[in-house]
């Protein structure tokens, strides 16, 4: 990884020019990684004492049974932790998000919307993010966090009951953190979609320009 | 440092444990749990295990599993209470669960029953029931946490286990406290979750004589730990260094459990 470059490439010729950065590549694919451990251990956990009126199929799952299921999810945590805590903290001390997610207005929003639902959106310059995406990456930057943090609540409810009592107390704690993964998916769903019909945006996600 | 490293490697070989564990964990289980890992396919290829050989991804997530075990014990605070609920929030009736339907849970005859206490104590006498009610009663109102994800409020009585390690002369610098049950269900509970001031011997739920579904005569009420930590129908308490497994510990669930 010898691109792995903390600061933001300006300088390079427009040609080369960087569009994603090695660090940002490199976590964003150990993040893929254990979120998707994640969600399929987590299904498997789910089944065995459902929310709600439906269970997962066993197709989809990872861990073969709970304890298998608990096995990935506590094993898997670390490595979506301490990821996530890297990235967070990289992203703030460069600048990146403020500079890729800032501003975020509910204009912006509106209008690239409007674009994109009519096939107007351009997408010449990668390495801007228009508002939609700006919209979806700070959202799910923050639905991350409380995945974890209502995670940690569930986990540790004694512990750090103070995290437990801030969600609402362990049965509604459970809830958040379900409810977390759904959104989780769901952006997952919208994200691989769109990467696929814009294909330079994956590129760029692999190889970095 | 020096705490968290002995917690790491409970007095005995890592392999050979991993090893007995699985040895000891029922084939449809273990099967079940390799399965999953294989179906994994690419995944597992991303994180380096070799998918041919699925031991390695168990005994990778067994490795981890330890270091947790290690993590929760560093973390665990003897000060921190888990939080006590009025008699309102009791969930009337408690629900039953365990390995076998309610019909097939010990039925124990309580004149005849006895606890057997060994291991690193003073004092190895067995204890009557009667002499076991005498002892101070104390009263909660706790959640139970399964491993399973739901959980419910129960009201608990009975005498601190630490009142009652004090009163047989333990070895309470010992690891563990080692919990065998009339239906051998076992379970080892570290000693300083042992001495946490709301660890019980549970003799009544609901103010009233533990009924068989709730672990007749007596039952081990953890507020700190997950259910399957909290055993029912004990009939021995050894002290001990040794880490000795558990029905459930050795078939994968984390040994520490905490909450
Ligand atoms: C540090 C991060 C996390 C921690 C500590 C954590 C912890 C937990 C715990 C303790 C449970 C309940 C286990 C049980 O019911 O016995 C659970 C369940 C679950 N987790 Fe996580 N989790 C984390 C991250 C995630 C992520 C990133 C996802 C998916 C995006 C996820 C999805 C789920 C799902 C779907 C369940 C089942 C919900 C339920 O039935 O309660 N978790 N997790």
């Amino acid at each position: 990884m010898s691109s792995m470059t903390l600061s933001e490439p300006s300088t390079a010729p427009a040609s080369s020019k960087v569009i994603q950065p090695g660090w940002v590549r490199t976590m964003h694919w150990i993040n893929a990684v254990a979120m998707i451990m994640m969600i399929m251990s987590g299904w498997q956990i789910y089944n065995a004492a459902p929310l709600f009126d439906f269970r997962f199929s066993h197709a989809i799952t990872l861990g073969g049974w709970l304890g298998g299921a608990l096995l990935w999810h506590f094993a898997a945590m670390w490595l979506l932790m301490v990821n996530g805590l890297a990235y967070l903290t990289v992203g703030l001390i460069t600048g990146r998000f403020r500079k890729k997610l800032l501003p975020l207005t509910p204009s912006g929003v509106l209008t690239d919307t409007r674009l994109a639902l009519t096939g107007k959106l351009s997408h010449a310059d990668l390495t801007k993010y228009n508002y939609v995406q700006k919209l979806l990456y700070a959202g799910i930057i923050l639905v991350g966090i409380v995945v974890v943090l209502s995670g940690l609540s569930i986990w540790k409810p004694v512990q750090l009951q103070w995290l437990t009592a801030l969600f609402g107390g362990y049965d509604v704690a459970r809830y958040v953190h379900f409810a977390a993964m759904a959104a989780i998916v769901g952006f997952l769903v919208i994200h691989v979609i769109l990467a696929l019909l814009v294909p330079k945006s994956l590129r760029a996600m692999i190889i970095g320009r | 440092m020096l705490r968290i490293k002995s917690l790491l490697i409970p007095g005995v070989d890592k392999k050979l444990l991993v090893k007995d564990a699985t040895k000891l964990m029922p084939e449809l289980s273990r099967r079940r749990f390799i399965a999953g890992g294989a179906s994994l396919g690419a995944l597992t290829l991303l994180t380096g295990c070799d998918v041919s050989d699925s031991f390695s991804a168990e005994s990778m997530l067994t490795r981890i599993s330890k270091f947790n075990d290690g993590v929760q014990a560093a973390i665990f605070n003897p000060n921190a209470m888990a939080p006590t609920f009025s008699e309102k929030d009791i969930r009337r009736p408690f629900p039953f669960n365990a390995y076998y339907t309610e019909d097939e849970a010990p039925n124990i005859e309580g004149k005849d029953w006895k606890l057997e206490v060994s291991g690193l104590v003073q004092n190895r006498k067995s204890w009557t029931l009667d002499e076991l009610y005498k002892l101070p009663e104390v009263k909660q109102i706790t959640r139970h946490i399964c491993v399973e994800g739901w959980s419910a409020i129960g009201s608990w009585s009975g005498t601190p286990l630490r009142d009652f390690l004090k009163l047989v002369g333990a070895d309470t610098s010992a690891k563990y406290v080692w919990f065998r049950c009339a239906e051998d269900y076992t379970s080892p509970l570290d000693m300083p979750t042992a001495l946490h001031p709301q660890t019980q011997m549970t003799f009544k739920f609901d103010d009233k004589i533990l009924p068989r579904a709730y672990g007749y005569p007596m039952k081990i009420r953890v507020p700190t730990k997950l259910g399957f930590k909290n055993p029912k129908y004990v009939v021995s308490m050894e002290v001990t260094n040794d880490y000795k497994g558990g029905y459930w510990e050795d078939q994968g669930y984390n040994s520490f459990s905490g909450s």
